[in-house]
Formats: structure tokens, C-alpha cells, sequence
């Protein structure tokens, strides 16, 4: 599924007026890609997760998910955030399989129960099926919420900074678990991230976007490698890499103020 | 060991509570008509104990029914101000001022439009004083749920009934249960105002009356100590259901 952000403008009504947030944002990622986007922060990023996922509509402009354009939500797409967000009082298991009861009304729960498990054993918490979510530390939690975005199957997943609350190990065991998901469950990701080390470690595509109201300020390929491992991270390529996106960064700042 | 506990310290605690007072009114040899000690009780409670009985159920049921109708009503007013934001701002100040009024006054007022219909006059006071913390408490919960818990449905093209019982409702139980204790109390106060203000032969407050009237104080206390001790049961009920629907909320 590609994804196509075309001429996208949109405003939120505020207080003190219209505040545009968007501008002629153009952009375009393709079929399977892995998309992360970096900017200031307000400028709008979590504005385009929920364009894209069909929650908002755009004051200007369409997006597109395979030629098609959205005008309401679509069950093929999956979404996690920053905050878990698990109901408390549901275990593990039925926390996972909650896409699925909107999704799937059909299906068995014992169908739903083995679709969550299968994802449950690749972020390595299968014992933790019966486990309310306050046993759980962060990271666990975390992985428990990406296996929901993932449950029924969705053909683009948009994770809008789910690791920023996470300690530095914690992240990057989860980073390696992204990249596992993404190898067995090969979908269209965005993520949204302030990391440009995880943007680069995740992403075969970064875009930086302009201070509000955002724009498309830069964007580049970063698949310096296939098999991705974080001692990569400490090469010269992608130092460089780093450097350059740290100075767009700068430069999206300063037009913010 | 927990569940003993659980039992034995509230018991304990009674008991010292008792004593205590039991040792106020002995070191300041204080007579019968100013304070009854816990001894002079039982033999007031023993004596019409056939009067406790009939006048306790009659007392117990209407503030049970009336406590479940407020439960009704609290909750659907709750839903309906939680959901709409106009009806929210409509309906606050009315309730608002509602709820300020002292109670004591509607009663005759309530009284005079239901001649003679003492249960339902009773039962619309518990209604009028135990809907409020219940409406007040679901209408914030729902009002106040974080965006992302209605994100993770919605954009899964979920309807506004599916995010209310999956998500919003269970989400706010822990609060409904924490105000419905509070109106649990004040159901009995609203079912004694009536039965005291308005006396119509029924009821504890009708039994604390009759005693005030024969000058028979540990009578008196008897009653109230009867009050505290269905109120307690009432509470325990609650935090009974509070365990199997909301247990999730709570510490261990
Ligand atoms: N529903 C809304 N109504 C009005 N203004 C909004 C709304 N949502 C977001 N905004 C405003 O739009 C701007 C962009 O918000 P957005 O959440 O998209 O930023 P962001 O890039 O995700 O920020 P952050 O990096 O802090 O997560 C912010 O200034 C925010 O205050
Ligand atoms: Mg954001």
C-alpha cells in the first residue's frame, strides 16, 4: 500500500483564531516502505498520523492509500502511541485482540486468541498472556500495545512516537523487535519519532519537516544497510547521515521562531 | 490471611471504638439524657426488638430502592453530560443549585404534592439527595477520557456505542463505585429526613420520633447506632460489587 500526501493544508479552530498547522505538504511513501518523520516539535506531526489514518480530514488537499482516496477511517490500518493506552482491566490477551472484536465480528475467540499470541511470541512476552497491565513494566507494555496495532493485520501501521518515554536499552530491544515485526509482517509504517537515531535505524526513508506551519523541508533514503544492526549506527555513513538531518533540524527550528 | 484481616481489624477497631466511648460517659458520669453509653444500648435494642425489625426493613428497603433508582438516574444524566457538551453546560447549574438546596425544606414540599404516598415520597427524596456525586462522577470520567483510548477504536471505524461500552464505561467504573459509597451514606440520611421531618409511623426515624417523645434517649441512640450499622452493610455491598467490576482498579 503506498501512501501519497498530496498539496495537504490543514488548520485547527482554536481560541485565538484559525492556527494553520500544515502547508502544502507533499509526500510519498512507498508500497512496504518504512517512513519516519522528524521536526520541531508542534509542527504538526501527530496532525498527519491522524490524516492518515482518516480520523481528521485536511482542511486542503487528499491523501491517498493505494490510489484511494480517505475519507473515514480504514480497518487496514493499525496505529500506536507514545502513551500504551491499554485497558486496565482486561488482560493481555484481550487487550491485543481488541482490534479484532470491531474488525473481525466474526471470528472465534479462540481464532483471536491465537492471532494475538502469534505476535505475543515474536515480541517474546507469551508468558505474560493472563497479565493485567499494571504488572507490566513500560517496555512490555509498549510491546503489548504494538501487537494490538498489528492484530488485524493491517496494511499500513503509523506509530506516533512510541518509544520516546522508554530508558535507552529499553528502546533499542524494541527497535530490534520493530525490525522483527516488520520482516514477518511486512506492512507500510510511518513513524513518528524526535529520535534520528532510531528514525535512521528503523527507516528506509526520513523526512524532516519545516517548523509550523510544516512543510516538507527534506527528505532522503537512508538504506545503507539491508540487515540493520545498532553497531551500524556507529559507522562514518551514517554519522554523516546524522549530521546532516541534526542540521535540518536546526534549520526547522529556527524558522519556528 | 488478607480475608481475616479484612474482618478482624474493622472488628478490633469497633471494639476500641466502643470501649472508648463507654469509658467518655463513665469518667464524666454522664446521665442517660445526655449521652447513653454502649451498655445501655442493648437493653433499649432488646426491648422492642420487634419494633427494630419492622421499622428497620421498612427503613432498609425504600433506601435500597431508592438508591438503586438514583443509581438510574446518575448514570443516565452522567451519560448524557459526559457525551454532549451542550447538555453538560445546560445542565450544571441547574443540578448545581439543586443539590444546594438543604434537603430538609423540599420535604414538606415533596410531601404535599404526594399526599399520603409515604414510600414514594421517601424513596423520590433518597433519589433527590444520591443522584448527585453518581452524575457528577460518570459525567467527568466519560467527559474527561484521553483521546487516544477513542483513537485506537475510532480509527478502526468503531461507532460512538462501541468506544462507550468497551472503553468508556469500564474505564469510569472505579469512579462510579467511589461516588456510589458516598451516595450510599446519603441515602439513608435522605430516607430518615423524611421519615423525621414528615412523621408517618414508619420507618427508624419514626422509632427515634416516638423515643424523643417518651424522653427514652438510649432508645434514641439505639436507633442511630442501627442506622450506622446498616449503613455499614450497605457499604460493604458496594465495595463487594466494587470488587468483582472494578477489581482491577484496585491495590493490593
Ligand atoms: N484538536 C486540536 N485543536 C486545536 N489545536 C490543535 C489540536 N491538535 C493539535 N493542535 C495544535 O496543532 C499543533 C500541532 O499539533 P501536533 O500534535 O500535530 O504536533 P506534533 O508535531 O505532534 O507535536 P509533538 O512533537 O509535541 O508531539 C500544535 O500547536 C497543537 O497545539
Ligand atoms: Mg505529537
Amino acid at each position: 500500500m503506498h501512501i501519497n500526501i498530496e498539496k495537504v493544508s490543514h488548520q485547527y479552530e482554536t481560541k485565538q483564531g484559525m492556527l494553520p498547522v500544515l502547508k502544502d505538504l507533499s509526500l510519498s511513501i512507498k508500497r512496504k516502505g518504512f517512513t519516519a518523520i522528524v521536526g520541531p516539535s508542534g509542527c504538526g506531526k501527530s496532525t498527519i498520523t491522524r490524516l492518515v489514518s482518516g480520523l481528521i480530514k485536511p482542511t486542503q488537499g487528499s491523501i491517498f492509500i493505494s490510489n484511494k482516496k480517505i475519507t473515514s477511517p480504514l480497518s487496514t490500518v493499525g496505529m500506536a502511541f507514545q502513551n500504551p493506552v491499554l485497558l486496565e482491566w482486561r488482560n493481555v490477551i484481550k487487550n491485543i485482540i481488541l482490534p479484532l472484536e470491531i474488525v473481525s465480528k466474526n471470528m472465534t475467540y479462540n481464532q483471536k486468541r491465537s492471532n494475538a499470541l502469534d505476535l505475543l511470541k515474536l515480541v517474546g512476552l507469551e508468558e505474560f498472556e493472563n497479565n493485567l497491565p499494571s504488572e507490566l513494566s513500560g517496555g512490555m507494555k509498549q510491546r503489548v500495545s504494538l501487537c494490538r496495532s498489528l492484530v488485524h493485520s493491517p496494511e499500513v501501521l503509523i506509530l506516533d512516537e512510541p518509544f520516546a518515554a522508554l530508558d535507552a536499552f529499553t528502546k533499542e530491544d524494541l527497535w530490534d523487535v520493530m525490525h522483527k515485526l516488520k520482516k514477518e509482517r511486512d506492512f507500510t509504517c510511518i513513524l513518528i519519532t524526535h529520535d534520528l537515531r532510531e528514525a535512521v535505524y528503523l527507516a528506509d526513508q526520513v523526512i524532516v519537516l519545516s517548523g509550523r506551519p510544516a512543510s516538507l523541508q527534506y527528505d532522503v533514503k537512508t538504506n545503507f544497510n539491508e540487515e540493520k544492526k545498532i553497531s551500524d549506527l556507529y559507522s562514518s555513513e551514517v554519522s554523516q547521515l546524522l549530521a546532516t538531518l541534526r542540521n535540518q533540524i536546526e534549520i526547522a527550528q529556527n524558522k519556528n521562531d | 490471611m488478607i480475608r481475616i484481616n479484612n474482618f478482624i481489624i474493622p472488628l478490633f477497631s469497633l471494639i476500641i471504638f466502643c470501649l472508648l466511648w463507654e469509658l467518655l460517659v463513665w469518667y464524666n458520669n454522664w446521665p442517660n439524657y445526655k449521652m447513653a453509653s454502649p451498655s445501655d444500648l442493648w437493653p433499649a435494642f432488646w426491648k422492642f426488638k420487634h419494633l427494630f425489625l419492622i421499622y428497620g426493613w421498612e427503613t432498609f428497603w425504600r433506601t435500597v430502592v431508592g438508591l438503586i433508582l438514583s443509581v438510574l438516574v446518575g448514570l443516565s444524566l452522567g451519560i448524557l453530560m459526559g457525551f454532549s457538551k451542550t447538555i453538560r453546560i445546560g445542565l450544571y447549574p441547574i443540578l448545581v443549585g439543586f443539590n444546594a438546596i438543604p434537603k430538609a425544606t423540599v420535604v414538606p414540599v415533596i410531601a404535599l404534592i404526594f399526599v399520603g404516598m409515604h414510600n414514594m415520597n421517601t424513596i423520590i427524596i433518597v433519589i433527590l439527595i444520591s443522584f448527585f456525586p453518581i452524575c457528577v462522577s460518570i459525567s467527568i470520567g466519560l467527559s474527561t477520557l484521553e483521546r487516544e483510548y477513542e483513537d485506537i477504536l475510532l480509527s478502526l471505524g468503531a461507532n460512538k456505542f462501541e468506544i462507550f461500552y468497551k472503553i468508556a464505561l469500564p474505564k469510569t467504573l472505579p469512579e462510579f463505585f467511589g461516588a456510589l459509597k458516598v451516595s450510599t451514606t446519603l441515602a439513608f440520611i435522605g430516607t430518615n429526613l423524611m421519615e423525621i421531618i414528615e412523621p408517618h409511623g414508619k420507618g427508624l426515624g419514626h422509632l427515634f420520633d416516638s423515643g424523643k417523645i417518651s424522653a427514652d434517649y438510649p432508645l434514641m441512640f439505639a436507633v442511630l447506632i442501627t442506622l450506622a450499622v446498616m449503613g455499614i452493610f450497605l457499604y460493604y455491598i458496594v465495595v463487594y460489587l466494587e470488587n468483582i467490576f472494578a477489581g482491577w482498579a484496585i491495590r493490593k
